[in-house]
């Protein structure tokens, strides 16, 4: 138990950082497959890049909203 | 709430001391200077709020200007006017909600952009260095705006009942499973997509700006009061600040895209036949 207590005081900083990581990792592996799957649409098929790019534009922005809410929540809930 | 105001206390405290070898840590409080104008009142402005007043007045002067004597043949201020309200036109307007409700859309669609983008640019305007998008109140007012175009449109379009009708069924679920989806579609329509389109906005552009103080500021820390060979590091952080004022630029634009793209949706949505 001592040991514990003594491992938690030496850990300084503040856990929001550590919160918003977390946060990243889903909206990050999100992005990741969604911005290489447009990549490969446009590629078979560039006449219809435009489209993709839109499309890819509205869903970088539900998935980046999810890394957005880890970084605020960590200013609001200090 | 009490913790929240001692760290900005203790954040506040060597800025107070002038800031003189102390590593000034970017907060929260940044985002709130003291009031300049008419102090006390309603009207109370700080200097976020006088630049975001400035920058309208610039936008509308500069579409003024262009669009002062307008020609079937543009020419120089009138053609870059032209292409800048093309490319909301035919990538927004048209792409989302067609051509006949898209032209009608076009003038709030096209003022959105070009204000949210003025907006943001202000978080690399030299002097100014916050955007007035990074604090509550305009992205909030943006969205409510949004949120209250839809909502009126769409049970214009569609009579009240039709209208819930069109934000909340969703055809070809299954009837156990309808009411969750009902409540959960409302809740989006309701709740949910103001509150993303707010947040997504001020989030950006929240940390685009901490991500500069703390790039800069540990620059000018590094280079001032490092020794050894901390202040090639310190040249390192003003290198990445710089690269990051052009990554904040095109952020910037995105989110001004975004934000008016997602209004475009939204709007389209709610006034859309077909679900």
């Amino acid at each position: 138990m001592s040991n514990i207590l003594a491992a938690a005081d030496a850990v300084s900083g503040n856990l929001n950082a550590i919160g918003y990581g977390l946060a990243a990792i889903g909206p990050g592996i999100g992005l990741g497959i969604m911005v290489g799957k447009t990549i490969e649409g446009m590629a078979r098929q560039p006449e219809a890049a435009p489209m993709l790019r839109t499309t890819m534009f509205l869903g970088l922005a539900f998935i980046e909203v999810l890394a957005l809410i880890g970084l605020v929540a960590g200013f609001l809930f200090q | 709430m009490e913790h929240t105001l001692n760290a900005l206390a203790l954040t506040q405290t060597p800025l107070a001391a002038g800031g003189d070898g102390e590593f000034h840590t970017p907060s929260i409080s940044e985002f709130f200077p003291d009031a300049v104008l008419f102090e006390g009142t309603v009207f109370e402005l700080n200097r976020i709020r006088i630049a975001l007043v400035l920058v309208t007045l610039v936008i509308a002067a500069l579409f003024a200007i262009a669009m002062r004597n307008p020609q079937r043949v543009p020419r120089g201020g009138q053609n870059v006017a032209e292409t800048a309200i093309d490319f909301v036109r035919n990538s927004i307007a048209l792409e989302t909600l067609g051509r006949v409700k898209g032209t009608r859309y076009l003038p709030y669609l096209v003022t959105l952009f070009f204000f949210v983008l003025g907006a943001n640019i202000l978080a690399i305007v030299p002097g100014v260095n916050i955007a007035a998008s990074s604090t509550i109140g305009l992205p909030f007012l943006l969205a409510m705006i949004t949120w209250a175009i839809y909502h009126v449109d769409g049970v214009r379009e569609h009579g009240l009942f039709g209208y819930i009708k069109v934000q909340t069924v969703v055809p070809g679920v299954p009837k156990a499973l309808a009411p969750v989806v009902i409540l959960l579609e409302a809740l989006q329509a309701l709740i949910i997509r103001p509150f993303s389109l707010m947040l997504r906005l001020l989030a950006n552009m929240m940390a685009g700006h901490i991500l500069l103080v703390l790039f800069f500021s540990g620059a000018s820390y590094l280079l001032l009061h490092g020794g050894g060979l901390l202040p090639v590091a310190g040249a390192g952080s003003a290198v990445m600040g710089l690269a990051f004022t052009g990554f904040e630029l095109f952020v910037a634009a995105l989110q001004a895209y975004i934000f008016t793209l997602l209004t475009a949706m939204y709007i389209n949505m709610a006034i859309s036949h077909e679900h």
